[in-house]
């Protein structure tokens, strides 16, 4: 195969956002860059196949090797997140021309799919690479672009909302480069291999531990871990509807992905006393987020906040996978994170389409649109039930390998927290579908009126995908399997 | 047709019906012909399985793995055709029954009714033949989400609190307590699927036992085993003959049904009686029949009186299966199908009530026998039959039950049964008695010119299951001889 493909899937819109920006015709600007989204995509389906059979790809940079250049390092773990965020990152750019025409000014189009590309360079970007400061780089690069991307939301409160995601994003990117230095100091080098290699020789290195606590503050900043997921909801409420879209399906799994790969690949907690600790404090947080996020989406009169705070608590649900500690809960937590993309993908775009017709997402003016866009409902309610994790949809799948690792640890009291987490988010999907089938208030007679074709076929595509994943679930979970396998498994290459 | 392609026919029919309703939904005579159309095929399917009926459970169909030794099974054994005949047959009459009622009633939205109606059914035929705890899960949870809609019909405010409870109570149960109960279930023994004589080893832990038959009694929420029988009267906000289908036959029965299946190819009997928290689940049911008698009693609206009754009817078949023996399983197994029958025929005379002179109240149906006379007869009959009296067949599967508690001596029981027909008769018999005698001296001669029955096509419904009932108690034998052919029934 081709010997440059690690690289591809982040060059393409790398190079692809700068020559957006000199398109002057927005439609042209939305072709290009869903031109470009695809051939990632497609280099990512590529890549994933060669690691599959392959086993790991490297690719130096400028041919310098690790530990002195920049090395791209694919394993199983990284060809999963690629393929996760380019597939969804292409889906949702193909879809996005309605959405974004409504919201977003005739002037700010073009701009808009620069930022688009930039934000997934910089989010394909952190999860190939395989140099600690390059990911820094490559996460500056998605955060800045995010910040622009929020703050084109269609009312001013959306600056608001980007400022506050800029200072907390900010605080997060410097405790992680912070985290970084501490690191580049001690063994001096940033490759995470030979990072990997080098630090558990330190011992119990007091520096190693602060880089490490640094890491992960900044890193939960950046996944809205609960209690440092104060800037989510308003990013996500305040956005535009397909930058939601897109945050939600792709950004936080980029950032758990990043935990998970310090923790185990360049820290290897698993050897060492701070992991059992640290274990309590990830599944204390993750159940608490998965009912605070819950409760919090149950009582919220806007569905889009309302999905908002659901991420928080599916965030939760990952977040403990990881706290079990296990191979089965690194496992669950990385089915959890390919399902997610797939449910929330789902279910924000027909929100974007919904806001599309509609105008807003508030719950009072969503009743009855079950009947005005019927399709686009019936995929918000598949999608939903994948959520709640009712057999034979994707979100079955994540659930059961989740108490599956509960229960291999017999974590009896974990595993119904986890169920009755599920029944929460039971609750604020049938809120949903209780407003989308009622009668529509007063006597208005409603139209039908669906989402424009193109966004509709994602949509659908997106939701059947959910149902399809439900009952052949071998690609997420062999591929989860073999990468926790390969964290885990006590060697480090 | 081999038995494998006649599950498939039998599953498919309901689908096909969704997609043949939904296309004429513009012409309502030719969409309840497609309704009844596929009932009348369904039926045929279901007996020509039972012809073909092989012994023990047979596997007829699987799917990839979903999961680790986890996929999707077909299979066929007896009590799972006794299942799907009844709620079948039971389709067509109430379809036939819908229609003079949704119409004289001038309901909204019919084409959405018949079509959720239809998916309720396809729900209940998979887990009819559901080959393992997985499928009939699935099954189950789609049951609860395709009779949603029909619970909240009327789209009121009271119709959606009472589809919240419902949805809440069933989906709440069957996350907490059936989902881990499956769990645990492959964790212990490596399989869900149903094997007769049960799956688990003779040398299970009794306590990991105990906890699983205590899950998986709760978890099947549809089995309204207090304390969570309560989304039962909530759902009586729906339109009686969804009531009728869903709450005689379809979604409570698929409960019961479910505890019977579980009890009889997951534990075994044997296992079962090891199993120590079986004692105190017995004597819940008990408490359980006559509890939600007691509380029946006292309700003045009809439907709600009937849903009750419901309740305490339901535990009647877990009480069977709890009691562990055949005797038992056989009483269980006839409590289905007769209590099917007899409530459903209670159900729609509640609803030709409702139809023909607007009345909901037990209060108000004295001497209404003079209007209904014949609706009033078939409620009597009814009433007979779930109380467990002659000529209707109730008689049997009480009869079964008595023989059962006897067998495992408890007598405590035994009188609780007893007890529990005592107030069944104040409570349901009384009412058309009350209906043609008013016993105040206020009775009024009849004349033809004071009957007012409801429609044709609910009399025509009516007049059937009233029929089927003392069929029954004359001709049980083809009944029993399915049921004995259930292993740890005894045949």
């Amino acid at each position: 195969m081709l010997s440059q493909l690690p690289v591809l899937p982040v060059l393409l819109p790398l190079i692809g956002a700068p020559a957006c920006a000199l398109l002057r015709r927005p439609t042209l600007a939305w072709v290009f860059a869903c031109l470009v989204a695809v051939l990632a995509f497609l280099c990512t389906v590529s890549l994933f196949t060669t690691t599959w059979q392959e086993g790991v790809q490297t690719y130096a940079l400028g041919g310098w090797p690790s530990p002195w250049g920049i090395e791209y390092r694919i394993d199983l773990l990284n060809a999963l997140v690629l393929l996760v965020v380019s597939g969804i990152g292409a889906a949702i750019l193909l879809a996005s021309r309605a959405s974004v025409w409504q919201e977003i000014g005739e002037t700010r189009r073009g701009l808009f799919y620069v930022a688009c590309l930039l934000c997934l360079a910089g989010l394909l970007g952190i999860a190939a690479t395989g140099d600690a400061f390059n990911l820094f780089v490559f996460l500056e690069i998605s955060s800045l672009s995010t910040y622009a991307l929020v703050a084109m939301g269609p009312d001013r409160r959306a600056l608001l909302a980007a400022y506050n995601y800029l200072i907390m994003g900010t605080i997060g990117a410097t405790f992680i480069l912070i985290g970084i230095g501490f690191l580049y100091m001690l063994t001096g080098t940033l490759s995470m291999a030979d990072l990997g290699e080098r630090l558990p020789a330190m011992g119990e290195s007091r520096t190693a531990f602060a880089a490490y606590a640094f890491i992960v503050v900044g890193v939960c900043l950046k996944l809205a871990l609960f209690p440092l997921h104060l800037w989510l909801p308003g990013a996500y409420t305040r956005a535009p509807s397909i930058v939601t879209v897109f945050l939600a399906a792709t950004s936080t799994k980029v950032a758990l992905y990043v935990l998970i790969r310090f923790t185990y690949s360049v820290f290897h907690l698993e050897f060492s006393q701070l992991a059992q600790a640290l274990d309590t404090v990830f599944i204390a947080l993750g159940v608490i987020a998965v009912f605070a996020g819950s409760l919090v989406a149950i009582f919220e009169a806007d569905l889009k906040r309302g999905l908002a705070y659901s991420s928080v608590a599916q965030i939760g649900f990952m977040v403990i996978g990881l706290g079990i500690g296990t191979v089965e809960g690194l496992q669950a937590s990385l089915i959890h994170l390919f399902n997610h993309a797939l449910m929330k993908g789902a279910l924000f775009l027909a929100l974007a389409a919904f806001i599309l017709r509609v105008g807003s997402s508030n719950f009072s003016s969503l009743r009855g649109i079950g009947r005005r866009m019927p399709l686009a409902t019936a995929a918000f309610v598949l999608a939903g039930i994948s959520l709640i994790g009712i057999p034979g949809t994707a979100g079955f799948i994540s659930k059961w390998y989740l108490v599956l690792a509960a229960a291999a640890q017999q974590q009896w009291i974990l595993l119904g927290l986890i169920l009755a987490g599920s029944l929460l988010t039971a609750v604020y999907i049938w809120r949903f579908v209780e407003t989308a089938y009622a009668e529509p208030e007063g006597d208005s007679v409603i139209q039908r009126n669906e989402a424009p074709l193109g966004m509709l076929l994602v949509i659908v595509l997106l939701a059947l995908l959910n149902l399809y994943f439900g009952f052949d679930s071998r690609l997420p979970v062999e591929t989860a399997g073999g990468a926790a396998q390969a964290l885990l498994g006590g060697d480090a290459s | 047709m081999s038995l494998s392609s006649l599950v498939f026919a039998s599953l498919s029919v309901a689908p096909l019906a969704i997609i043949g309703i939904c296309l004429s939904g513009s012409r309502p005579n030719l969409r309840e012909a497609v309704s009844i159309l596929a009932s009348a095929i369904l039926i045929t399917l279901n007996l020509v399985l039972l012809g073909q009926l092989p012994d023990g459970a047979v596997t007829t169909w699987h799917s990839g793995e979903m999961l680790p030794g986890l996929r999707l099974e077909l299979a066929v054994e007896p009590l799972g055709i006794l299942f799907a005949i009844i709620a079948s047959t039971l389709w067509l009459v109430t379809v036939v029954y819908a229609i003079g009622y949704m119409r004289s009633h001038e309901e909204q939205n019919q084409t959405r009714f018949y079509a959720f109606f239809a998916l309720s059914i396809g729900c209940v035929m998979g887990i009819a033949f559901a080959g393992n705890l997985l499928t009939l899960f699935l099954f189950y949870e789609l049951l609860t989400l395709s009779t949603w809609p029909l619970v909240v019909h009327a789209g009121t405010d009271k119709a959606r609190q009472g589809g919240g409870v419902y949805l809440g109570l069933l989906l709440g149960t069957s996350v907490l307590f059936f989902l881990p109960a499956i769990f645990l279930t492959w964790w212990t023994a490596g399989t869900v699927t149903f094997t007769p004589g049960g799956v688990f080893n003779a040398d299970t832990n009794p306590v990991v036992l105990s906890v699983l038959l205590v899950l998986f009694v709760f978890g099947v929420g549809k089995a309204a085993m207090m304390p969570f029988h309560r989304w039962l009267p909530a759902a009586m906000v729906a339109p009686t003959p969804v009531s009728a289908l869903l709450h005689a036959v379809a979604v409570v029965k698929a409960g019961v049904f479910s505890i019977l299946k579980i009890g009889v190819y997951i534990f075994g009997l044997e296992q079962l009686s090891a199993a120590e928290s079986r004692e105190w689940l017995l004597y819940l049911a008990g408490f359980s029949l006559l509890a939600a008698s007691i509380v029946a009693m006292r309700q003045d609206n009809l439907k709600a009186r009937l849903a009750y009754s419901t309740v305490s009817q339901l535990a009647y078949v877990s009480l069977g299966v709890l009691l562990a023996v055949p005797a038992g399983v056989t009483g269980g197994g006839l409590q289905i199908a007769m209590h099917a029958f007899g409530k459903i025929t209670l159900f729609f005379c509640a609803g030709a009530i409702l139809v023909a002179s607007h009345k909901t109240r037990v209060s108000e149906l004295s001497g209404l026998g003079r209007q209904m006379p014949f609706t009033m007869g078939a409620f009597l009959l009814a009433s007979l039959s779930i109380v467990g009296l002659p000529p209707t067949g109730g008689t049997w599967s009480k009869f079964y039950l008595m023989l059962g508690t006897l067998e495992a001596g408890a007598l405590l029981l035994a009188a609780a049964l007893i007890l529990s027909s005592l107030l069944n008769i104040v409570y349901l018999t009384l009412i058309p008695v009350r209906a043609f005698w008013r016993f105040d001296g206020r009775d009024v001669p009849a004349s033809r010119a004071d009957i007012q029955e409801a429609p044709l096509a609910c009399c025509l419904a009516i007049g059937f299951t009233a029929t089927c009932c003392v069929m029954l108690f004359l001709f049980p034998g083809p009944l029993l001889t399915l049921i004995s052919r259930i292993p740890g029934a005894g045949g």
